[in-house]
């Protein structure tokens, strides 16, 4: 139901009136949507013009534009119809979902919406310019019918937006750091990309639960991949050590950037506990030397 | 609860079967470093696979205990301590400085008997 404006409540005071002051809505709407179809060609290529001019959506072709276009206007027309914004919902869902991996901006969505609101507008200016009393009365009922819609698809946009930065987030979480086992009672950790104080945590509770799993005595950390440390995931690093030492195995952190070695001396972390070496190489073969094993090169 | 202790050779193994009072602690750590004299035991195994929480005293009172059975010729290991446990106890800064620790009796077992053939005196048969 749109928002009264308040001039019109000052007039009608009686619910009578208020019944025939809706069934005008009504009626006016049903009209709106008429003089819609019925210009619906020229509207919508007057809008897909507006869109190319204020150069949105430059990431899609112009058949593409119009094609969307044409979908997004006979949506908007039926909202008004209808009053329901449930296929307007399901429809902006999906039209994110196809068009967010080709890097299609929320400004641009909202901008082309708002464009849309603009040029119908405007043609119901140029219908109704003679009778202002009536203008006014189309415009009560058409605008809080297209703020509903400018709404619901920009909330749409956002929405599909959030949920795939919050399925990639799980996703970096689920696959960033695999726990190996190389050698019998040797684990190694690549880990790679940015580590925030949750995945720190994760992997420690990862390493802990792999040792107890695998029955690992020595796990190698390579964090040749990791671009920067802080204070915080340097702790947890260290706590990261001294638990696997209380369930009996050695960690083994190599990969240091120069970088990172200059972080962790600057903030002053303990690394007296900390059995570091080099490169992966070289923890491996440290790992191997612990486990007593001996590679031997055998040329055939 | 009492913590049943078993002489297995030159080693002891105390098995915790429950989680544990501190006064159980404190009990435990006298009645270690007296059979430690007692059965002249080379090396000790404290069991906590069952205890899902390690508190501060808990802690304490194991790293004090492994330290007076040094001195008093055993050498202590801890094993069993769960994933859980040990990240809960980092967490808090109870590291167990200074004390032997293993994934399990096994482990622990194969501990102690590299540790003795190092410091050259074999496991009695």
């Amino acid at each position: 139901m749109p928002k009264q404006p308040p001039k019109e409540r000052e007039r009608l005071t009686t619910r009578e009136a208020e019944k025939l002051r809706t069934e005008g809505t009504d009626r006016l709407l049903r009209e709106l949507v008429a003089h819609l179809r019925e210009n619906r060609t020229m509207l919508r290529e007057e809008w897909a013009r507006r869109i190319t001019e204020a150069q949105l959506l430059t990431a899609m072709t112009k058949e593409e534009i119009f094609a969307e276009a044409t979908s997004v206007y006979d949506n908007y027309v039926e909202v008004l119809e209808t009053g329901s914004v449930e296929a307007l919902q399901a429809y902006a869902r999906n039209l994110s979902e196809r068009i967010i991996p080709r890097g299609v901006e929320t400004h641009e969505v909202l901008g082309i919406v708002l464009l849309l609101r603009d040029v119908l507008a405007r043609s119901l200016f140029k219908k109704y310019q003679a009778d202002f009393e009536l203008l006014n009365r189309v415009l009560d009922a058409y605008e809080p019918a297209a703020n509903r819609i400018a709404n619901t698809v920009g909330v749409g946009f956002v929405q599909e937006r959030e949920r795939i930065i919050r399925q990639q987030q799980e996703a970096i979480r689920e696959l960033s750091t695999p726990v190996l086992q190389v050698r019998e009672r040797l684990l190694i950790l690549p880990m790679i990309g940015v580590i925030d104080s949750q995945r720190a945590r994760q992997l420690t509770e990862q390493v802990l639960r792999g040792i107890r799993m695998n029955r690992a005595k020595v796990v190698v950390m390579d964090i040749t991949g990791v671009p920067a440390i802080d204070s915080n995931v340097a702790n947890h690093l260290v706590q990261t050590v001294d638990a696997s030492r209380l369930m009996g195995a050695t960690v083994i952190v190599t990969g240091l950037s120069p970088e990172i070695a200059q972080t962790l001396v600057t903030i002053g972390v303990d690394l007296g506990k900390m059995n570091t070496v080099g490169d992966l190489q070289g923890g491996i073969e440290e790992a191997e030397r612990l486990l007593g094993y001996k590679v031997e090169l055998v040329r055939m | 609860m009492e913590v049943p202790i078993l002489k297995q050779g030159d080693y002891l193994i105390a098995s915790i079967q429950a989680a544990l009072t501190d006064q159980d602690l404190l009990m435990l750590r006298d009645e270690l470093a007296e059979r430690v004299g007692k059965y002249r035991s080379r090396g000790v195994i404290v069991d906590v696979t069952v205890l899902d929480v390690m508190d501060s005293f808990a802690s304490r009172t194991l790293t004090a205990t492994a330290h007076m059975l040094r001195l008093r010729g055993a050498e202590t290991v801890i094993v069993g301590i769960q994933p859980e446990v040990a990240f809960a106890m980092v967490q808090l800064g109870l590291t167990l400085e200074g004390v032997n620790t293993m994934l399990d009796l096994e482990e622990g077992l194969a501990f102690l008997d590299r540790e003795l053939k190092k410091r050259g005196r074999p496991r009695a048969k």
